[in-house]
């Protein structure tokens, strides 16, 4: 048995409270609102940050679907999947993102660039770069690590543990599939929802986010079969090359600066 | 609630309507889905909106706002066409069977009123007597009954005629909510009559803040009792509070009409101690019968409780200290406003409200405040009340008033305790220290006390006994770095809780209580002056009992996990009131011969061989009490066969549960249109509103004042709500980052049939105008309202959060801003309770 763990999310229990979304604010130090730097505005929905940000490692989103046969109002927790196939992990040339234990993802802030090809080649376009320094474009990246402080000794991640419907559970992966399949039966059979169904298990060979859908994941604006991106595989090409063009260019400009210092002092003399 | 929110999970069909649990109670819903996963409850949502609680349920029918009687009063007419009523509950524990009054007529034969109004200037609001709204007695006095409920005047029978015409197209035109809704909503619910099992109604803001808000409560606790619903697991009467603790604030009497403990105020009507115990002990008073007969002895010990050695029998117990309510003024939230607005207040003392934002017709309350000399508030910030000398379109240099803002401690950061929804009290520790000067309420009314004690010693003037005698021995709590001595907390609690002032006997003659101690139960206090007690309904919870883990500990302070029953009664877990009861009225969960229920959720039960505990005349042991896994809310050795042995409403006179029950509109809920309403009352077009509600009319015709508004101007419905994101009027929230953040801006949420007609995209900036004034929102355009068929007429509704305002001090303004819903309400009230009717007013909307 795998000691991978995993997130169950079922929206058929959530509500939308987002005690989620502040209790991942508060433990994980992120700011919300702050005037004049990062504000909020009703656009027409009650989604708010519009999407994630580096201040947002996850959020509920909200989708209104009405098929005819049943209107629903759902709801998605949003935030970084953990793939097993991550396309960020293959990308990042400084190794900040990791596959760490227990299936997590990990992020290690010191050894991030601000490259930003993590936040490119994310199928859920989950990572998002933090600007540090305005001046030189200094960059970080950021999402959700499955509160690896909490996670890796024995505690639930905060937004688990807040969730006052019993719509979010931790735990070893396979339990957290039974789980959500069980749900699922029972939705389909007693709750009316025909199309209830389970995602994240096989998706990018397994996500760390274990979803009960009582919709098509389109509904929820989730990809119905989330690609590994082309464009990565071929970073993961060309990263070692560019390593070695980057030492190519380092030893042209030198030549370049010899050449045009002789060109200056021979200026100079004549 | 009878019952509390553990037990939802015994529910078989779960009913929101008027309330949105799940963003205002969200932990609630931990259980629904329990109840739902378990055993295959059912969840129906009534509201006028597809709320974030619709969005969980298996059935959602919309309404339209203030229409909730007309649906009860459907249900009730289906569930009895139907046959589906709980028969032997419904013949024994209520008063189905009483025969009313030969004279009596209601609202079908009088056209919308029932007999005894009185109508003395002719504007068609008036007041009822009530002579022939009463039982028919025999000779020896007692009420005569039709236990096969055919007598035409018998309750049943005069209920079943009453919603006659509540038939479900008739339910359908006055409420906009389709046939096959409603009627699918009725069967599902009519289906817990069945007596193995049960089902709740969820309620809340949505049911009372009505013209007929306590009609609403009436009218779906009748149904409860038609279904065998209340008294027992799964079942009751739930009103879901809108605040942390408002339940116990209201224990402590912070209502116009009330002292602690739910003993009436007295009033000028009652001027002595003698001529108070006579007017509440008297035939038809408030403690004319039932466990409530004990009134005497609670308000005897509160006195005690208040001003100690100098409370005595000589002197009514220093009753006089007490002030006298005039009877005929009405001093709840929106009378005491507009009597500020007259100029009859001086000053005023708010602790965590914000009525500049949340008051009714908000734009007249914050021009009331400026008529104060002075204004004093303890809160967290500084809110738009703090501030209302600073809002828009005011110029500070013309506001007279002085604003003393006291800093406040938050909930987490005081010792204290708590009380549920369902009754629940639980001690809390602070769990944070509060920051600078801030203090907890009660410190700060400490200090005020101390200061008041100290003038009045040094200068009597007149009266000043009721001051100097207080008794306000708490001191002991920690010492704060800039005021000095705190008070200790757990002194109040246990002066609430009650204590014994001399040693006091039993039955027997033997001491149950010694001087000083604590008292277990409110059934030792006295009317002799040897008990004092602050709050009745508190009695024991603070006194020593067992956890169930082998500790004793004072009984809210305790945190036993153990659940015997598996009913999640959780005995050891705090103290319910009353006496750790867990389910109220809850003989009912006993058939007539005291056996349980089929369907498995026994609560008590009567078990004839148990020995009571007692001895008969001749020492022998009498057997027979009433066992289980709650505290009966019973006398525990009344049997089922003996004289009361069926009447389970104890604090009622007679015991039954009032299907036919006096209220200031009539003993029935009968269907009244709001204040302000797009259409006639369909049931009776004479009589359109709540014939005994108060309408103001101050300043009506200028631009801040109390106009109502007409559908000709004002064609469409508005109610206002809550959102998850904040709270209230957003003294505790739109000052959070966090939570700003996630809701930053006043919105209207609006039909896409009805944005289409107005021209307005999603998101736009929109005006939305009212006769009492006009504010700007964004607009949240979506699937989730639904035009209403009214009467064979299409109309919209529009929602908005009440939870805005301009921002408070520009010193540290709020985060989240935006204008006030409450700019828009109009100032009217409920019948019986004076609640504003804040969920059904007309507007028109336009694109900013």
């Amino acid at each position: 048995m795998s000691d991978r763990l995993a997130m169950y999310i079922d929206t058929s229990k959530c509500m939308a409270c987002r005690g989620c979304q502040v209790a991942c604010k508060q433990w994980n130090d992120r700011r919300g609102y702050v005037p004049g730097e990062r504000e909020t505005r009703n656009t027409g929905s009650y989604e708010n940050p519009l999407s994630l940000d580096p201040e947002t490692w996850t959020r509920i989103t909200f989708h209104e679907l009405d098929d005819g046969e049943r209107f629903q109002w759902l709801f998605l927790k949003e935030g970084c999947m953990h793939c097993t196939h991550a396309a960020c992990v293959e990308v990042c040339p400084t190794h900040a993102l990791k596959y760490g234990p227990h299936g997590i993802v990990t992020y290690e802030r010191d050894l991030c660039n601000g490259c930003g090809y993590c936040s490119q080649f994310c199928p859920f376009h989950v990572p998002k770069l933090e600007v540090i320094n305005r001046l030189t474009g200094e960059a970080k990246s950021s999402k959700c690590v499955f509160c690896q402080d909490r996670t890796t000794n024995g505690l639930k991640p905060a937004c688990v543990k807040t969730c006052p419907a019993g719509a979010l559970d931790w735990g070893e992966r396979d339990g957290m599939i039974a789980q959500a399949q069980s749900r699922v039966e029972l939705l389909r059979s007693a709750q009316g929802f025909a199309q209830a169904n389970v995602y994240g298990e096989t998706q990018l060979g397994g996500l760390g986010r274990i979803y009960v859908l009582t919709a098509p994941p389109a509904a929820y604006g989730l990809p119905e079969n989330p690609k590994y991106p082309v464009m990565a595989a071929v970073q993961k090409v060309l990263q070692p090359l560019g390593q070695v063009a980057f030492g190519g260019t380092v030893l042209a400009a030198i030549t370049a600066w010899i050449i045009a210092r002789r060109n200056v002092r021979m200026e100079e003399v004549e | 609630m009878t019952n509390h929110w553990v037990d939802l999970k015994n529910s078989d069909v779960i009913m929101l309507q008027g309330s949105n649990a799940a963003e205002n109670h969200p932990a609630s819903f931990n259980w629904i889905h329990k109840a739902r996963e378990d055993r295959g409850a059912k969840l129906i949502v009534v509201d006028p909106r597809f709320t974030r609680s619709a969005a969980k349920a298996d059935l959602y029918a919309p309404i339209r706002s203030g229409t909730d009687i007309a649906f009860w009063g459907g249900l009730m007419k289906y569930i009895i066409d139907n046959d589906l009523y709980h028969k032997e509950y419904v013949v024994s524990f209520t008063n189905a069977a009483n025969l009313i009054h030969p004279e009596y007529q209601g609202p079908e034969d009088l056209d919308g009123l029932f007999s005894g109004f009185a109508d003395d200037d002719g504007d068609g609001f008036g007041k009822y007597d009530r002579a022939t709204w009463t039982y028919q007695v025999d000779a020896e006095g007692k009420t005569i009954r039709d236990e096969t409920l055919q007598d035409p005047m018998c309750v049943f029978q005069l209920l079943k005629q009453h919603y006659a015409r509540h038939d479900l197209d008739t339910v359908s035109a006055i409420t906009g909510c389709p046939k096959d809704k409603l009627e699918q909503a009725y069967a599902l619910y009519a289906s817990t009559g069945a007596p193995e099992k049960t089902g709740t109604i969820l309620y809340a803001m949505g049911q009372t803040q009505h013209t007929v808000g306590s009609q609403n409560v009436r009218a779906l606790a009748m149904v409860q009792l038609l279904l065998g619903n209340i008294g027992r697991p799964g079942g009751g009467v739930n009103a879901l509070r809108g605040e942390s603790n408002v339940q116990g604030s209201t224990d402590q009497g912070l209502l116009a009409h009330l002292l602690p403990g739910y003993l009436p105020i007295p009033t000028t009507g009652d001027p002595d101690f003698t001529a108070y115990v006579e007017n509440k002990t008297k035939p038809g008073g408030a403690w004319s019968g039932g466990y409530w007969a004990n009134g005497p002895k609670f308000i005897t010990s509160m006195l005690k409780a208040w001003w100690g050695e100098h409370a005595t029998t000589e002197n009514g117990f220093a009753y006089d200290y007490l002030p006298k309510v005039d009877s005929a003024a009405n001093h709840y939230h929106i009378a005491l406003f507009e009597a500020m607005l007259a100029g009859g207040i001086k000053g005023i003392w708010i602790m965590g409200q914000n009525p500049a934002v949340g008051g009714p017709n908000a734009r007249l309350e914050r021009l009331a405040l400026q008529q104060l000399d002075w204004l004093a508030l303890n809160d967290l910030f500084q809110t738009e009340t703090a501030a209302f000398w600073q809002a828009p379109g005011v110029n500070p240099a013309e506001v007279k008033t002085e604003v003393f803002l006291l800093p406040a401690a938050d909930g987490m950061e005081k010792e204290g305790s708590i009380v549920t929804s369902g009754r629940l009290i639980q001690w809390r520790p602070a769990v944070a220290a509060a920051p600078g000067e801030a203090l907890p309420d009660h410190d700060i009314i400490t200090l005020v006390v101390r200061k008041l004690k100290e003038l009045y010693a040094a200068d009597a003037g007149p009266f000043a006994d009721p001051i100097l005698h207080l008794t306000w021995e708490y001191d002991g709590g920690p010492t704060h770095p800039v005021v000095g001595d705190l008070i200790d907390i757990n002194k109040v609690a246990r002066e609430m809780n009650g204590y014994a002032l001399a040693d006091l006997l039993g039955p027997t003659g033997a001491v149950v209580a010694k001087k000083g101690d604590t008292l277990s139960t409110f059934g030792a206090l006295t009317t002799d002056g040897t008990t004092a007690c602050g709050c009745w309904v508190f009695g024991g919870y603070v006194a020593l009992a067992p956890d169930g883990e082998g500790n004793t500990l004072p009984a809210s302070k305790r945190r036993g996990q153990k659940d015997p029953s598996g009913l999640g009664l959780y005995p050891y877990w705090g103290f319910s009131w009353p006496l750790n009861r867990r389910i109220v009225y809850n003989r009912c969960s006993a058939d007539s011969a005291g056996n349980r229920w089929p369907g498995g959720k026994d609560l008590i039960w009567w078990d004839a061989n148990a020995d009571s505990g007692t001895k008969d005349a001749e020492g022998k042991p009498v057997l027979g009490k009433w066992v289980g896994n709650d505290v009966p809310d019973f006398v525990v050795t009344r049997g089922p066969a003996a004289a009361g042995g069926n009447d389970p409403f104890i604090m009622r006179t007679d015991g039954k549960g009032g299907l036919f029950a006096a209220m200031n509109e009539g003993p029935f809920p009968t269907h009244y249109e709001p204040v302000e309403s797009p259409t006639g009352n369909a049931l009776y077009p004479d009589r359109a509103v709540n014939p005994v509600i108060k309408i103001f009319t101050t300043n009506s015709d200028q631009s801040v004042g109390d106009a109502l508004g007409t559908p000709d101007r004002f064609p469409i419905i508005a109610t206002t709500y809550r959102v998850v994101e904040h709270w209230q009027a957003g003294g505790m929230s739109r000052w959070l980052e966090w939570l700003a953040e996630a809701q930053p801006d006043m919105f209207v949420e609006l039909s896409e049939e009805l944005a289409k007609e107005k021209g307005v995209a999603n998101g736009q900036k929109v005006k939305v105008r009212s006769a009492r004034g006009e504010i700007t929102a964004v607009a949240i355009v979506t699937k989730r309202f639904k035009p209403f068929l009214i009467n064979g007429k299409t109309v919209h509704e529009i929602g908005m959060p009440w939870h805005f305002g301009w921002g408070g001090g520009t010193d540290a303004p709020a985060l989240a801003t935006g204008d006030a819903a409450n700019d828009l309400t109009p100032h009217v009230g409920d019948g019986n309770t004076m609640i504003p009717e804040y969920k059904a007013f007309l507007v028109d909307l336009e694109r900013a």
